[in-house]
């Protein structure tokens, strides 16, 4: 199982059994907790201890294939990770459930069967119970929230940005709170909106390719 | 109270509920399979090779395949080699193999693996040190899949049993086999049907 999900392979090629000790011999079986034995206490989340380490969540998740191993900041990564760390480490990793588009992809390549995005949203929710989601985060995810549920106010938004993006000089806009602008540029903002294009190339009533 | 008896006692305490185990659905193909010809292709897939009849002049089989090896290492009555498992009892001393001969009680046709224990190494090094293997397997041993393979009593009465999948390979570079990685360098199987005094298993 273990192979097939994760290289593709039918087999390992060394798959060893072993029963007893060798005659004559003693064989031991070192336990290593490290919270694990707490974790299968816990309703929600002791289903990831099913996990066998083959890492399809990771291949098939958006957000680790963008981002990679090392932006999770954490022993385990990507999908599995998110939802493993926060048993270890509560306040270290509480921002770790947020790196996540909930599309699912990862419960549905689990060989074992983890519900991981369901776990990923019960641990934000967590997060927000145990008030680990910080002030900045908290109102900014308000605010968004707005946003997003109200087209025109999305739409609004997104003209405004662009806009300012165009006339505001660089040192505005990679100030301090442009956290993403620390190290690298942010990317060209484009012609048009898809929103727009659709706009101008389909007509309305047949959903049909008009001519510009 | 010791860690130990701490970290189990935390897992009796913690037990999620039990339920019922799922039935087993059949994993068997609805057509009927040529077990050979499928074993021979996953095999294949992992880079193992296999030789459909036992070869008319072993020795010169041997010869001409492995022209350098010198120590031959023979576990099975077909074949005498120049050594046998049991000059081995100091584990390590089985690296100076360079061709083990073994044979194996069952091939598994869906992943090309053959199973082997200490019943059939009597040394388990000779298995791992050598340079290459080659497994003597009777193609009437041949089970469809893993889940039939389970089924074989060595799993239960071995202290080591072993499904042995192409030679060595390790898989965690850029998700790319690497051959050889820590064991034999070339898997060869050969299709040699038990001699008649011997018991075949039942599996």
């Amino acid at each position: 199982m273990l192979s097939r999900s994760a290289l593709g392979s039918p087999i390992t090629q060394l798959t060893s059994h072993f029963r007893r000790p060798r005659e004559g011999t003693e064989m031991h079986i070192i336990l290593v907790d490290n919270g694990r034995s707490s974790r299968l206490g816990m309703e929600k989340f002791w289903p990831s201890l099913k996990c066998i380490r083959c890492a399809a969540c990771m291949n098939t998740c958006p957000v680790y294939r963008r981002s990679g191993g090392l932006s999770y900041g954490s022993t385990y990564m990507g999908p599995i990770g998110i939802i493993m760390m926060p048993t270890f480490d509560i306040r270290r990793y509480s921002e770790l459930p947020f790196s996540s588009t909930l599309n699912g992809s990862c419960t549905n390549v689990c060989p074992v069967k983890i519900n991981i995005h369901e776990q990923i949203y019960a641990w934000r929710e967590v997060m927000e119970e145990k008030h680990q989601i910080n002030l900045v985060k908290k109102s900014a995810m308000i605010v968004a929230g707005k946003v997003l549920s109200n087209p025109t106010l999305y739409r609004m938004a997104g003209d405004t940005m662009e806009a300012s993006l165009k006339v505001l000089p660089r040192f505005a806009i990679y100030s301090q709170l442009n956290a993403w602008g620390r190290h690298r540029d942010i990317p060209q903002p484009a012609k048009e909106t898809f929103h727009d294009w659709y706009k101008k190339h389909r007509s309305q009533a047949t959903g049909q390719e008009t001519n510009p | 109270m010791s860690f130990r008896d701490t970290i189990l006692q935390n897992v009796r305490n913690n037990q999620p509920s039990s339920r019922e185990l799922p039935a087993i659905p059949k994993f068997h193909s609805e057509q009927p399979v040529d077990l050979k010809k499928q074993f021979t292709a996953a095999l294949k897939e992992l880079y193992g090779e296999v030789v459909t009849e036992p070869p008319a002049d072993f020795e010169e089989f041997l010869r001409k395949r492995y022209p350098d090896a010198k120590t031959i290492c023979s576990a099975v009555p077909e074949y005498a080699g120049n050594r046998v498992p049991q000059d081995f009892t100091r584990w390590s001393d089985a690296s100076i193999i360079d061709v083990t001969i073994v044979r194996s009680p069952l091939g598994v046709a869906e992943t090309g693996s053959v199973l082997l224990s200490e019943e059939e190494f009597r040394v388990n090094t000779i298995g791992f040190l050598a340079h290459d293997i080659v497994i003597l397997l009777d193609p009437a041993e041949i089970v469809e899949n893993l889940h039939d393979a389970y089924g074989h009593p060595h799993f239960l009465d071995k202290a080591y049993s072993l499904l042995m999948s192409g030679p060595s390979g390790s898989a965690d570079i850029g998700g790319i086999t690497v051959h050889p990685a820590q064991g034999v360098m070339t898997l060869t199987v050969i299709f040699w049907p038990r001699a008649q005094n011997e018991t075949t298993r039942i599996v």
